[in-house]
């Protein structure tokens, strides 16, 4: 459990911010986010925990642009999502995304699937090939670049999903529950081989999970209660 | 490469529904296109009677329709004396009855019509047209449909005619009609002095407005219309046209709601699908090309299987006795190239919702979707 509860600080110049969020459904009966604040600096590792329903799956999808605050400002790398066009160029280039589930196109290939954002943002067939190498050597995919989807185990599944997301070199990972649907030792595979990447990357991680084990890997434990976020201390 | 994959990947996933979708588009195009090319057919066979070795047509102004249309003798034979002419026929066109054939078609013809020239005598004489005796010479068609034979006798109306011969012509309503000396049918018709239309050669076609004016000038009652001028202003050759395209249209817009319906079924099979490539960085236009890429191949598909069967069709038709001369299978390049675009139009219209419908998908719901 965490300690020493108390508001999330914000880091200098970080890489992410969100400013007093507010974040309700069915409209406002379900109120999940009450003016959470939050930033990440650039290259850090970020855990937010807390039980299912406490709003960490909501936070992440606002922090990477797939649903909209009812209330507040996000901003990363210094742009507000509200800019026009910044969405786009934010899921294209800056944000990448692993779920609980791989969401993968189970009709395409391991490497279709990982081309999907080169393919999205335009890159250059020769140089996403060259990237798609690097990160699928890095994930032990290579002899399986050319297998369906649905001939891949789940930890493949998963190493794939990681390795889509780390295609257009974003600078900032959202994982939600990255290993939740992973037996425990697919699971601590898959989620060292995630730390390992985002270190060398120089990527800022956010991950959430409801695995105590895995947030005290990462630098920073942040506790999600009552719709708002609390720095908390690691065991 | 990923994205045509994507593309043909959902209309591979869904083959009976991708199938019947083509197959609407293909026989709403077949349909179109037999539509439109018999209905073109027989307006240019109608062309075909009234422009026949001729470039120019003089008949009544303002008139609805040239079975009304008087022009006087006197017109045709000062139009014949004019040096810019080489010859002007007269034609008067009436309905005729006979017993079993309510509506038959009569032409009242001189002998130096290009019609009665350039026909085949099956048999009988072709000076039968040049006197003024009741006699009639009758097309091949008409012939076969009144069991007559040369030397018979027809009753047409209240009067009896005898049969002088039968002629093969290369227009099938010619072949069901029965031709009268002019004389003649001015008489049976009540039309003395009178004919429809005159056919006019000239001997220079550029002498073609001059002629026009000549005519307006002298005869204020009368106009001359070059032929294609003619098949572009005749109000019914309009109608015939409008309803062909009219009618297949339809036919296709029919086709394109085919097409609205799978993609719309589509689009709702792959909600999560389109969520991992919004994810991913797909634009919106980049969603809407993969929803209109599945249009375009189910509609270039029915297209081009529509054109094919419509090409069948056709032919078929041409090779049906009853049709000789009315379906002209010679489909023009344009008409083809039209009906499929246009089936490729309302496919691309019918994807205009779903696209829109998936452009409007909010990722993080649609993640959610099972």
């Amino acid at each position: 459990m965490s300690r020493d509860l108390q508001p999330s600080t914000s880091p200098e110049a970080p890489v992410l911010r969100a400013v007093d969020l507010w974040k309700s459904y069915d409209d406002g009966a379900i109120g999940v986010l009450n003016g959470v604040d939050f930033a990440a600096d650039a290259g850090s590792t970020v855990a937010l925990c807390g039980p299912s329903g406490c709003g960490k799956s909501t936070l992440l999808h606002l922090l990477g642009g797939l649903d909209r605050p009812d209330r507040g400002e996000i901003s990363v790398n210094g742009a507000s999502l509200s800019l026009p066009g910044r969405l786009l160029r934010l899921l294209r280039h800056e944000v990448g995304f692993v779920f609980q589930l791989h969401n993968l196109i189970p009709d395409l290939t391991l490497e279709e699937n990982c081309m999907i954002p080169a393919v999205a943002a335009g890159t250059p067939r020769r140089e996403a090939q060259a990237r798609l190498m690097h990160l699928a050597g890095r994930t032990g995919l290579v002899p399986r670049l050319g297998q369906s989807i649905q001939k891949l185990s789940g930890g493949e599944r998963q190493r794939t999903a990681l390795c889509r997301a780390l295609m257009n070199r974003p600078r900032i990972l959202l994982a939600d529950e990255p290993t939740g649907s992973l037996d425990e030792r697919t699971s601590r595979q898959v989620f060292d081989l995630l730390l390992e990447l985002v270190e060398t990357e120089g990527i800022t991680l956010v991950m959430a999970t409801h695995d105590r084990g895995l947030a005290e890997q990462c630098r920073r434990l942040v506790e999600m209660r009552d719709g708002r976020v609390y720095e908390s201390a690691k065991a | 490469m990923i994205v045509l994959k994507l593309v043909a990947t959902n209309l591979r996933r869904h083959r009976v529904r991708t199938l019947i979708s083509v197959a609407g588009v293909a026989f709403s195009v077949a349909a179109m296109l037999t539509v439109v090319t018999i209905l073109q057919g027989a307006v240019a066979m109608f062309s075909g009677i009234l422009s026949n070795d001729s470039e120019m047509i003089v008949f009544e102004r303002n008139v609805s329709d040239l079975f009304f249309s008087n022009v006087p003798d006197e017109a045709v034979a000062q139009i014949n004396a004019w040096p810019m002419v080489s010859r002007a026929n007269p034609v008067l066109f009436g309905i005729v009855s006979s017993a079993g054939h309510p509506i038959v078609t009569c032409f009242g013809v001189t002998p130096g019509d290009a019609r009665v020239r350039n026909a085949t005598w099956l048999s009988g004489d072709r000076r039968a047209l040049a006197g003024d005796a009741p006699d009639i010479v009758l097309g091949e068609r008409a012939a076969a449909f009144l069991n007559a034979k040369t030397g018979s006798l027809i009753p047409i109306g209240h009067d009896t005619f005898a049969v002088r011969g039968i002629v093969r012509t290369a227009n099938g309503f010619e072949d069901g009609g029965v031709f009268m000396p002019l004389s003649e049918a001015q008489k049976f018709f009540h039309r003395r002095g009178l004919s429809s239309v005159a056919t006019v050669k000239l001997k220079d076609k550029d002498d073609a407005a001059a002629f026009k004016r000549e005519v307006s000038r002298r005869f204020p009652d009368l106009i001359a219309l070059e032929d294609k001028e003619f098949d572009r202003s005749y109000s019914q050759f309009r109608i015939l046209s409008a309803t062909s395209w009219a009618v297949g249209g339809c036919g296709v817009l029919l086709g394109g709601l085919g097409v609205a319906n799978t993609m719309i079924m589509s689009v709702f099979t792959r909600i999560r699908e389109i969520a991992i490539l919004r994810v991913n960085g797909f634009s919106s236009g980049q969603i809407a090309a993969i929803v209109f890429g599945e249009s375009a191949l189910v509609s270039a598909a029915g297209a081009a299987a529509g054109l094919l069967l419509g090409l069948a069709a056709i032919y078929a038709l041409k090779l049906m006795p009853a049709m000789h001369g009315y379906v002209d299978p010679h489909v023009r390049a344009v008409v083809a190239l039209a009906v499929a675009a246009l089936a490729c139009c309302t496919g691309a219209a019918g994807a205009l919702y779903p696209a829109f419908y998936a452009i409007r998908l909010r990722a993080v719901e649609a993640l959610r979707f099972e």
